[in-house]
């Protein structure tokens, strides 16, 4: 029998899930015996030709990392999508957006006009900025579109399954690739991390008060942080209420508060807007002046709630006037 | 859509104890009052998760009202605090989100103050007319 045809690819992302699956470490020579990869562009010189070439759904299983931001990146995962039987989200970016999602706080224009003009480090008098199409010596050089909108996986093609996680770690990777070969897979949608909240596995969750109330919040570079005690207790945000558990509690292990790469839990739709309610339940001011004084020291709080999941938001994106309907 | 022909549509989130009440009271003491408001009736302020109110602008809604108890008069004590400082904070995301902060309003209405429901409702239903859609699709849909 041949072995299962297995593809990795990667879109809007910072290769640190293509960091993830190196690091199987000698599991993967485990993969690499058990499967054939006909697609990795990190590692491989397959092109979109060789895709192209092979029949419908004959790939068994394609990882695909990175949000969409490009129409080449929405051009490839549907192009895979046909050639797929499987499509496997990996990573917070496939699976909410990620990072890059952030970038739904702006537009193409002023990104652009951040990142090619205004940066201090940029010298570009003549303001150039990336176009679709430009004529050089009379022959014609195209960039895929650049759209104003940064989308999670699923909303452009159909997804089988969510790998959590910035980046997912080892344990959940080969966990999701064994039962894959085993075919002992979960419902389709399933996100492959247990079901409930970070806090439920976290060791600080004990040192947690009965009723938690706090009175301000603090930065983690503003207090002497307790490597014991539950980052809220100590007034410092902390995601893990409002984030699926299952990433071995990594960031509070190294006295990090988590900022919630695994997404939230099945019952809640909005990661952020479920954090927030958190956060203003255990806040213990009552006088709207005092609770107003407290929101103030939250900085960014959008950007803090919905660091990993913007576009997966109720919201999506900031309404912005050049953001029109079904424009991408 | 010309801003005269727009009828806002408005979610409002009553608590059952105080201000549903008083709407109610507005009904029978046949106080007439806009009808863009569609009332959702919830034990208290404080069970407003703050997904309801961006699950409604999603849904189509042009406004949101949260309404509850006094403070102090809360049916379980502390519920409506809860609510006012979830609605502190999301005044504070909803800017970053482009969403005006005149489209989500809290307000308190006790049982008998049905002239005051009347008054909400009726400046409500103007602001946002004044305002004009909100149109989620701006950033919210498949854009
Ligand atoms: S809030 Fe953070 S530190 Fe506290 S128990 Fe939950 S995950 Fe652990
Ligand atoms: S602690 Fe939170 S942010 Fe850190 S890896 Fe785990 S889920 Fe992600
Ligand atoms: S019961 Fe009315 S606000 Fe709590």
């Amino acid at each position: 029998m041949s072995k299962p045809k297995v593809a990795f690819y990667w879109c809007a992302s910072c290769g640190g899930c293509e960091e993830a699956v190196v690091d199987l470490a000698e599991n993967i020579l485990k993969v690499v015996e058990a499967v054939d990869i006909v697609f990795w562009p990190v590692a491989l010189d397959f092109k979109r030709k060789d895709i192209e070439a092979m029949p419908d759904k004959s790939i068994a299983v394609t990882f695909i990392n990175g949000a969409i931001r490009l129409s080449e990146q929405e051009e490839m995962v549907k192009l895979l999508r046909k050639k797929s039987q499987l499509i496997v989200a990996f990573g917070s970016c496939a699976h909410l957006g990620g990072v890059p999602g952030l970038a739904n706080f702006w537009d193409r224009e002023s990104i652009f006009n951040r990142a090619y003009k205004t940066t201090p480090s940029t010298h570009n008098p003549e303001g150039i900025v990336p176009q679709e199409k430009v004529t050089v010596d009379g022959k014609e050089l195209t960039l895929p579109k650049f759209y104003n909108t940064v989308f999670r996986l699923d909303q452009i093609i159909d997804v089988d399954y969510y790998l959590p996680g910035c980046a997912p770690p080892p344990d959940l990777v080969m966990n999701a690739i064994n039962a894959i070969l085993e075919g002992k897979l979960p419902p389709k949608g399933t996100v492959l991390s247990p079901n409930k909240s970070l806090c439920d596995d976290c060791k600080r969750n004990e040192t947690k008060p009965e009723k938690l109330t706090i009175k301000e919040i603090k930065r983690p570079h503003e207090i002497m942080l307790d490597p014991e005690k539950c980052f809220l207790a100590q007034g410092v945000i902390c995601m893990g209420p409002a984030t699926r558990t299952g990433c071995g509690e990594r960031c509070i292990e190294a006295n990090m508060p988590c900022r919630g790469c695994f997404g939230p839990t099945d019952q809640v739709i909005d990661q952020g807007a479920k954090f927030l309610s958190v956060l203003a339940s255990i806040i213990d001011v009552n006088d709207e002046k005092e609770i107003e004084k407290v929101m103030d020291t939250i900085v960014d709080p959008a950007g803090t709630f919905y660091r990993f999941s913007l576009p997966s938001s109720l919201m999506r994106r900031k309404r912005m006037p050049s953001v029109a309907d079904n424009e991408k | 859509m010309s801003n005269e022909k727009f009828e806002p549509k408005i979610v409002g989130f009553l608590c059952n104890w105080c201000s549903y009440t008083g709407a109610d009271l507005a009904g029978t003491s046949r106080m007439t009052y806009q009808p863009n408001l569609r009332i959702i009736r919830v034990m208290c302020s404080g069970r407003v998760d703050p997904q309801f109110i961006f699950k409604a602008f999603k849904e189509g809604a042009d406004g949101v009202l949260i309404a509850g108890c006094h403070p102090g008069d809360c049916h379980y004590k502390e519920g409506n605090y809860k609510a006012l400082r979830r609605y502190k904070l999301i005044k504070k995301l909803q800017s970053e989100f482009g969403i005006e902060d005149e489209r989500i309003r809290l307000e308190w209405i006790s049982a008998s103050e049905g002239a005051k429901f009347q008054e909400v409702c009726n400046e409500f239903t103007e602001t946002i007319r004044k305002l004009g859609p909100f149109n989620s699709k701006k950033g919210g849909k498949n854009e």
